[in-house]
């Protein structure tokens, strides 16, 4: 059932009871159902003329961002756009906040302008945990350091389902940096519960062996991974998390790990490749597979937007009304 | 100073082998001999289901004055030490400036006199400004009171220089205590590294960090026959590499504090930064081998590393948060909670790592009940149900992981030098006014 016009009306009947979304972590499968069904009816609307509901309509939705995302930003402040809410943007880093300052006064004074949901994007992991227990807010997490991108981690799993039409029993690869991703660790969290089989793939500095006890298959050796996945989710190399020396060099990374045209003719023909942006072509992916058939970067991005509403909508459902 | 009479407690001493109920006497500042002598009693405290111990020493503490007397000051940490049941408090030389000349040692002990709290003894830092490069000037630490030598806070990475100091030092014959850490295969690391640190995205502290220095260390020890103390050891392999090292009769010791026998690094997954400590909290293995260590003997010591930070600025992100816990005030009932009621330690086995061990470490006339020694004594109710409350800490600072936990036993009276310096009950008639400080 697509959402009315109306204020208040509900796109679909949801399990979701919380006030914040900090992480994939926490959520059973049944609240990240909701959150993709919602987000399926909310998706309708992008294609309409008219892409707006009044469902957030006189709510205040602050970005608060303490490390650069334009995606991530644009993508959360387009979705409340769509619900009608008012949005504002608070970008910093931690290192400019006053002496003295800490992350905790600076959401304390916006929330004092009258906010209803903080968007949280910080360097730290738990940072937006920390927060959840100094605001009366909700806190969404949009990226804790290496920690978790719930939003992300859902977008992802949003786009496997559409094209596949399912996530249980699907083989699904990580490939590159796990160990400073948070990208990762949604993904991980949220495949698990729906049953898929996750292997992490990438130089043994960056893919801890100790993700197996998650439940994870690790290994080295892309092309020994390869034949058996249904899906591969590219992972950005993070150079500025690099503590240097975490592989030889970017050359050597892309010999090893750089999905090609070559290397997806070795996998499933119905092969789907993910890649959270922004990319670096001819790093992770070649230009030919970035935009070639295999590709649903362009989907993730499109899902990402029904993926936020939704969101912003169900923590949203928690607030006390004020209509 | 008056007379005291503490009458029918259960009396252990391990420095005398001595478990058994009785009176204890005390009168100007000293241990009487059973008794009490001639003396008649001023003051009498009734300790029946009691024990009555030498007064605790605690080799390992931060009071951060100068420089982060926010935090905590001489004065507050030394109350807090006697709320605690501690009479004695080595404190480290981390301070701004450090405690790494003769003035800045004395500026320790004066402050500790004039507070008259626990005993104060400072710990002279092993190198210059703890910069790691050149010895600091030990002998005039010596002389300004220091008891012992650490960079603590860091570790002396210098291998040579950890030798110099080492061979140096054998003529006080004092320790060099070393805070265990190789720190290039920690740079970045909030926590324990393992499972835990993956799954919450945060840098991560190996094990192997620790062990390694450890190990250097007691190959050091071995070479120039100087005395090596391992601060708050975490890891299951340190300890038997200091297991090891004694049963080769190297002149190794170690200590470990609460938080690495009652804690696991799953804690993190709160990301309350009271769990943010160095050495980290580690796995359940870990803290196994740490009990088993203090079971066998290869451990002799129970410390805190009593390390306060204020309220802003543990408030911070994880990462940005400092390492460590105050722990004075919950030495005790962590103790009894978490190695004595389970059966880990007798009362005597506990007793004596935070008595007459500590004395030995840092060579003080203390730490005993015998006749004639130093009248500090601590009486413990052993069997009392609490719950700890950081509210109530006489610190300064309220960064507990222990914060409404509860525990059992807690320090009931405590004396400093024949003085009756801390009463939980109010059981203890008053202290004549005017009594004469020494
Ligand atoms: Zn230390």
């Amino acid at each position: 059932m697509p959402p009315a016009d109306a204020p208040g009306s509900d796109p679909a009947p949801t399990a979701w009871t919380r006030k914040h979304l900090l992480g994939l972590e926490d959520l059973s499968r049944e609240e990240m159902t909701a959150v993709l069904d919602t987000a399926e009816s909310f998706s309708e609307i992008s294609k309409r003329s008219r892409k707006k509901v009044p469902a957030l309509q006189g709510r205040i939705v602050f970005n608060l961002f303490f490390e650069n995302s334009t995606r991530t930003r644009t993508s959360f402040s387009l979705a409340a756009k769509r619900l009608s809410a008012d949005t504002q943007d608070f970008t910093a880093s931690v290192s400019s906040l006053s002496k003295g300052e800490t992350f905790i006064d600076t959401a304390k004074n916006i929330e004092a302008m009258g906010c209803d949901v903080m968007v949280v994007r910080h360097p730290t992991p738990g940072a937006p945990h920390l927060l959840s227990q100094h605001v009366s807010s909700s806190i969404i997490n949009a990226g804790d350091g290496a920690h978790e991108h719930p939003t992300q981690g859902l977008l992802d799993l949003m786009t496997i389902r559409r094209a596949k039409g399912k996530i249980e029993g699907l083989t699904v690869a990580l490939l590159g940096d796990i160990a400073h991703s948070r990208v990762a660790r949604s993904n991980i969290w949220g495949l698990l519960k729906f049953g898929a089989k996750v292997i992490l793939c990438g130089p043994p500095t960056l893919v801890p062996r100790s993700m197996e006890r998650l439940g994870c298959e690790v290994a080295y050796r892309l092309e020994d991974v390869l034949p058996r996945c249904d899906v591969i989710n590219v992972l950005r190399i993070q150079f500025e998390r690099q503590q240097g020396g975490m592989f030889p060099s970017v050359g050597e990374y892309s010999q090893f790990y750089m999905m090609t045209q070559e290397r997806v003719r070795k996998a499933k023909p119905d092969l789907l490749i993910l890649a959270p942006g922004p990319i670096n072509r001819g790093v992770e992916l070649t230009p030919e597979v970035a935009d070639g058939k295999h590709s649903a970067i362009l989907d993730q991005v499109t899902n990402g937007l029904a993926v936020r509403m939704a969101v912003l909508y169900l923590v949203s459902g928690k607030m006390p009304a004020g209509e | 100073m008056p007379t005291i009479q503490i009458t029918g407690g259960r009396i252990i001493d391990p420095s005398q082998n001595l478990d058994q109920v009785g009176d204890l006497w005390i009168s100007r500042g000293r241990i009487l001999p059973s008794g009490g002598g001639n003396e008649e009693a001023e003051i009498v405290v009734d300790a029946r289901g009691l024990i009555v111990c030498p007064g605790l020493i605690d080799v390992h503490v931060h009071l951060r004055e100068p420089g982060n007397e926010e935090d905590e000051t001489i004065a507050t940490g030394a109350a807090a030490a006697l709320a605690g049941g501690v009479t004695s408090v080595a404190c480290m030389p981390n301070t701004i400036p450090p405690i790494d000349t003769q003035a800045a040692a004395e500026f320790v002990v004066l402050q500790g006199r004039r507070a008259k709290q626990a005993n104060v003894f400072p710990v002279g830092a092993v190198s210059k400004g703890r910069k790691g490069e050149e010895l600091a000037g030990l002998g005039q630490l010596v002389a300004g009171g220091a008891v012992a030598f650490t960079d603590d806070g860091s570790p002396v990475s210098n291998a040579g220089l950890m030798r110099r100091a080492l061979e140096y030092s054998k003529m006080f014959d004092l320790v060099i205590m070393q805070h265990c850490q190789v720190m290039e295969l920690t740079a970045g690391g909030v926590m324990n590294e393992g499972f835990e640190s993956m799954r919450l995205g945060l840098g991560g502290m190996p094990a192997a960090a620790e062990d390694i220095m450890v190990a250097r260390d007691i190959r050091l020890a071995e070479i120039t026959g100087g005395r090596l103390h391992i601060q708050h050891i975490s890891t299951a392999r340190a300890v038997e590499l200091v297991r090891e090292g004694k049963r080769r009769g190297i002149r190794v010791t170690a200590e470990a504090c609460p938080h690495h026998f009652s804690l696991t690094d799953e804690r993190l997954r709160s990301f309350d930064s009271n769990y943010k400590m160095n050495p980290p909290l580690r796995t359940a293995e870990d803290v196994a081998a740490v009990i088993e260590g203090l079971k066998d003997g290869a451990i002799e010591i129970l410390c805190t590393d009593h390390a306060p930070h204020a309220r802003e600025k543990k408030m911070r992100e994880l990462d940005q948060a400092p390492f460590g816990i105050v722990g004075l005030e919950t030495l005790l009932p962590i103790t009894v909670t978490h190695l004595i009621e389970p059966g880990h330690l007798s009362w005597s086995e506990a007793i004596r790592k935070m008595t007459i061990n500590a004395a030995n470490l840092l060579g003080l006339s203390k730490g005993t009940l015998r006749p004639g020694a130093d009248a500090d004594v601590t009486i413990i109710d052993p069997s009392t149900s609490w719950t700890i409350d950081a509210s109530q800490f006489r610190s300064k600072s309220r960064n507990t992981p222990y914060d409404g936990w509860e525990v059992r036993g807690r320090a009931h009276t405590v004396v400093v030098h024949g003085e009756v310096r801390y009463t939980l009950g109010g059981i203890v008639q008053e202290t004549p006014a005017g009594a004469s400080p020494s």
